[in-house]
């Protein structure tokens, strides 16, 4: 019964893999570069090589016919962006609207270091102030002394 | 003041995560909005002699819906869609979009009702990739200068119709006077 059940899987699996589609050698390198930073935007996390939705093959028809019609790397990722918006880019654009996306991470980071340097500081202070005034300390040698006794 | 800082970073970080969390990602906006009909020429699911254009749903304020047989969504509006032909004066253009059995979708629509003026045949799905299409069904807004004014994606129901599509319908008559 598992058997069978690993069999059927293996079949359906087998059908949901992308539709091969064949370039002329000449496009082969630039045809798979442009698949992987193109979003397929039916399985939202995977490129247009990875996904095996109708959509992914008829989109990969598409970047197949205008490498051959001798379009740019540009023109194709325009051609996807006009249609379907900048989400399918997985490499956005830098604009007003991506700034955050762009710029957030380095926004962090500098907020994470004005972070450790303001907690260095205040743990130097505290190191320093806790330092013993002459009267505790003979208070504390007078301690030692006593359980030394 | 200095304890208020991490509270105040839970907040606005917990503020993006609840705005998220009602956000739904499958919902990608068009760039086709608000920009003019991408043009085409095909014929219609009932007449393969017949040649349509964009210029014929230019003209008055109109909807075009994106269907098939294939799609289960689609069958499930079916009857909003043929209530708004019916209810509405706003005429509604189909696009059959890669139609598995188009017999099928004749005696679909000849058993269901048929809300579309016309379906356009987009057998190899390249109209619809000129629309932006990536799931089934989805409607959109056309002004009627044939400039597209809303897509909606996902099933259209009265709750969506009222919601999203009347008052951006109400807004373009009111401009047009």
């Amino acid at each position: 019964m598992s058997r069978a059940f690993i069999l059927i899987l293996g079949l359906w699996i087998g059908l949901a893999e992308a539709q091969i589609v064949t370039v002329a050698p000449e496009y082969q390198q630039r045809y798979n570069s442009l698949l992987h930073e193109l979003r397929c935007l039916v399985c939202q996390n995977q490129t247009l090589a990875d996904s095996g939705s109708g959509l992914a093959d008829d989109l990969r028809l598409e970047v197949k016919r205008m490498l051959e019609e001798g379009r740019s790397n540009e023109q194709i990722y325009t051609f996807m962006s006009d249609r379907y918006g900048d989400f399918v880019l997985y490499n956005p654009p830098v604009k007003p609207r991506t700034w955050l996306l762009w710029f957030g991470p380095f926004i962090l980071l500098l907020a994470g270091l004005i972070g450790i340097r303001q907690v260095v500081r205040s743990n130097n202070k505290t190191a320093k102030s806790s330092a013993l005034t002459d009267a505790e300390k003979r208070q504390v040698n007078a301690v030692i002394k006593d359980r030394d006794d | 003041m200095k304890s208020l800082i991490p509270a105040l970073l839970f907040f606005i970080i917990s503020g993006f995560l609840f705005v998220g969390l009602y956000k739904d990602p499958s919902l990608v906006s068009s760039p086709l909005v608000g920009k003019s009909m991408p043009s085409f020429s095909a014929s219609t699911l009932f007449d393969a002699h017949k040649t349509v254009t964009e210029a014929d749903i230019i003209g008055e304020i109109a909807l075009l819906n994106v269907w098939a047989t294939w799609c289960p969504a689609c069958k499930q509006e079916h009857p909003d869609l043929v209530a708004l032909a019916i209810n509405t004066d706003i005429p509604i253009y189909g696009l059959n979009y890669k139609e598995t059995d188009k017999t099928e979708a004749r005696s679909w629509l000849r058993d269901e009702g048929n809300p579309y003026v016309f379906s356009i045949a987009d057998d190899d799905g390249r109209i619809a990739i000129d629309f932006g299409v990536y799931g089934a069904p989805e409607t959109f807004l056309i002004d009627a200068k044939g400039v597209i004014r809303y897509k909606r994606v996902g099933v259209m129901n009265d709750k969506i119709w009222q919601r999203d599509f009347l008052p951006i319908i109400q807004r373009l008559r009111r401009e047009a006077l």
